[in-house]
């Protein structure tokens, strides 16, 4: 599925870092005849936060997923000749849910990563530690998840996805379902984590203003089919913290993506004559 | 509680009148259920006392405790060996039915052949299979292990199935993606979140065992070759004591009940601090 191919990446907006993974026309259509994603062309570079941003429908869960490897794609390729197989083998994932194992206390939860890789707890401990410091849970490591708070458990299971250190991290709508401020402070705190160490990171979301706040590349899509629509580069400089939020600069780009994708809205042909 | 949160702590009077409500709820879980028994039984010995029911018909309930001690050592030996049957069946039952359960969760086409098999041997009477036993087992342990067995591994096996197949689809996306081995995603991930459906249907096991056993011990004890408590009964039956009788009942009954709170606790150890059936109801 992941050909090789020689042909040069397009530039991107503000992509500055060497291409981690391309999407060369990709396209995913469903066994029952819908077409979730069609001929979408996407370059990745290494440390981007990238949003895909978009209605429902758009296929930006769909993008996600063939990008994890859970899905494969109908037409197109991926090309990860920016990256090694070690590094394909070794993405972090974040599901719209926590998806923590109930029965298991948040140190199992982060180590399981590395314990499906053969590592011993002793061997795992310094490092499921020093992840559960960085998403601040120092002192949680025996909670069981229904202990937890909404935010709280997001933190485990972004712990849990980093622990293995992958070079891209995947997050499908990670913080929709939390409250605002619960939201604002883990956008927060996710930054930093990245400003520190400027991974790879794929985000999708259908929040404009997070999205803005978050990325250096918004990529908004459109639906039916689901397709690329525009991309923004956000110039921002990082690090980016709560006075980014409130500043003007901010509110302009969030102005600007937000009618980037009311047109992809618009674009959307009606169900009716739902033409190719 | 210090001395401010008394004070905070002044109840409005719909608040106190849901405490009170609660308290009483509380102890009348225990008492009322005690009250009715204790009433069952004293209207139970007087019927016997106003209707002149001679002993053999219906004993008076103190009747039927003295004969619970005169014959302690007949009846609880013979409790032992039915006990023996129910706990061996029990454990062949888990056995059996969690083994046959990760066999069917190998693979969806393992299950579809096999599952009819297991229903069918669940849904025949086992009273009416126990002649062809009789026929085909000689020793008298292994017949009676075989009936309870057939009684009881198919809720452990149901229920187990059900478990290891309502894996979140998330948790099990999160396990390929990590390169988790079949026997990984079995040890850490299906086998876990079958466990509370694994005990419910221990639970149920658990009682049916024991009635497996006694209505096996019935089957053949019928032909003279049984020493458990179903025999007894039989025995009291045909000699008219139907003291021995009830004080047999009673034994089974406090059986059944005693191995279902066991099982139940159990369950609660396990599950207690995950699963949403353990846990106290928060408000």
């Amino acid at each position: 599925m992941m050909q090789e191919k020689v042909a040069q990446a397009p530039a991107s907006a503000s992509g500055k870092g060497p291409m981690l993974l391309a999407l060369r026309g990709v396209g995913k259509v469903f066994s029952n005849g819908v077409t979730a994603l069609s001929a979408v062309d996407l370059t990745i570079r290494e440390g981007d936060f990238l949003s895909l941003l978009g209605p429902s429908g758009c296929g930006k869960s769909t993008a996600l997923r063939l990008i994890a490897g859970l899905a494969t794609p109908t037409s197109g390729l991926l090309d990860w000749r920016g990256s090694s197989s070690v590094d394909r083998s070794n993405i972090g994932f974040v599901f719209q849910e926590p998806t923590l194992l109930p029965w298991a206390d948040v140190f199992d939860n982060v180590w399981l990563p590395l314990r499906l890789k053969g590592v011993s707890r002793a061997k795992a401990a310094p490092v499921v530690m020093e992840m559960l410091a960085r998403v601040h849970l120092t002192g949680f490591e025996n909670a069981v998840p229904r202990e937890l708070s909404g935010g709280m458990k997001m933190r485990v299971s972004i712990a849990r996805a980093m622990v293995t250190k992958p070079r891209i991290l995947l997050m499908d709508e990670p913080f929709a379902a939390l409250d605002e401020i619960t939201r604002f402070k883990l956008n927060n705190d996710l930054l930093e984590l990245w400003q520190d160490e400027r991974f790879t990171v794929v985000f999708v979301t259908h929040s404009v203003f997070e999205s803005v706040f978050l990325s250096n590349r918004v990529v908004v899509m459109a639906a039916r089919p689901g397709r690329v629509f525009k991309e923004l580069a956000i110039d921002a400089p990082y690090p980016r913290n709560e006075a980014f939020r409130t500043s003007p600069a901010y509110a302009a780009l969030c102005r600007q993506a937000s009618d980037v994708l009311i047109g992809a809205i618009n674009s959307t042909a009606g169900p009716h004559h739902d033409g190719h | 509680m210090t001395v401010i949160e008394e004070h905070v702590l002044r109840l409005d009077p719909e608040e106190a009148r849901r405490v009170r409500q609660q308290r009483l709820e509380r102890i009348g879980r225990w008492l009322l259920p005690l009250a009715i028994m204790i009433l069952a039984i004293w209207l139970w010995d007087r019927i016997c006392v106003w209707n002149d029911i001679p002993k053999y018909i219906l004993p008076r309930p103190g009747v039927v405790l003295q004969t619970l001690f005169d014959d302690a050592g007949l009846l609880f030996s013979s409790l032992l060996v039915t006990l023996k049957i129910t706990f061996l069946s029990l454990l062949l039952a888990v056995i059996g039915g969690v083994g046959l359960a990760v066999l069917f969760a190998q693979s969806k086409w393992v299950e579809m052949s096999f599952f009819p098999f297991a229903i069918v041997l669940q849904v025949t009477p086992i009273v009416a299979i126990f002649p062809l036993i009789n026929i085909y087992v000689d020793n008298q342990t292994t017949k009676l292990l075989l009936c309870a067995w057939i009684v009881a591994f198919f809720p452990i096996l149901s229920n187990t199935t059900l478990g290891l197949n309502s894996v979140d689809r998330n948790l099990r996306d999160m396990f390929r993606l990590n390169g988790a081995t079949r026997w990984q995603q079995l040890r850490y991930l299906r086998l876990p979140a079958a466990m509370p459906y694994f005990l419910g249907g221990l639970k149920i096991a658990g009682g049916l065992s024991l009635i497996g056993a006694v209505v096996a011990e019935f089957v053949a004890g019928a032909t003279g070759q049984s020493s458990g408590l179903a025999s007894r009964i039989i025995e009291a039956g045909y000699r008219l004591n139907a003291p021995r009788l009830f004080a047999a009942l009673i034994l089974i009954s406090f059986t059944g009940i005693l191995i279902f709170l066991v099982l139940s606790l159990i369950s609660h150890l396990i599950l207690r601090r995950w699963h949403e059936s353990a846990l106290k109801q928060e408000r």
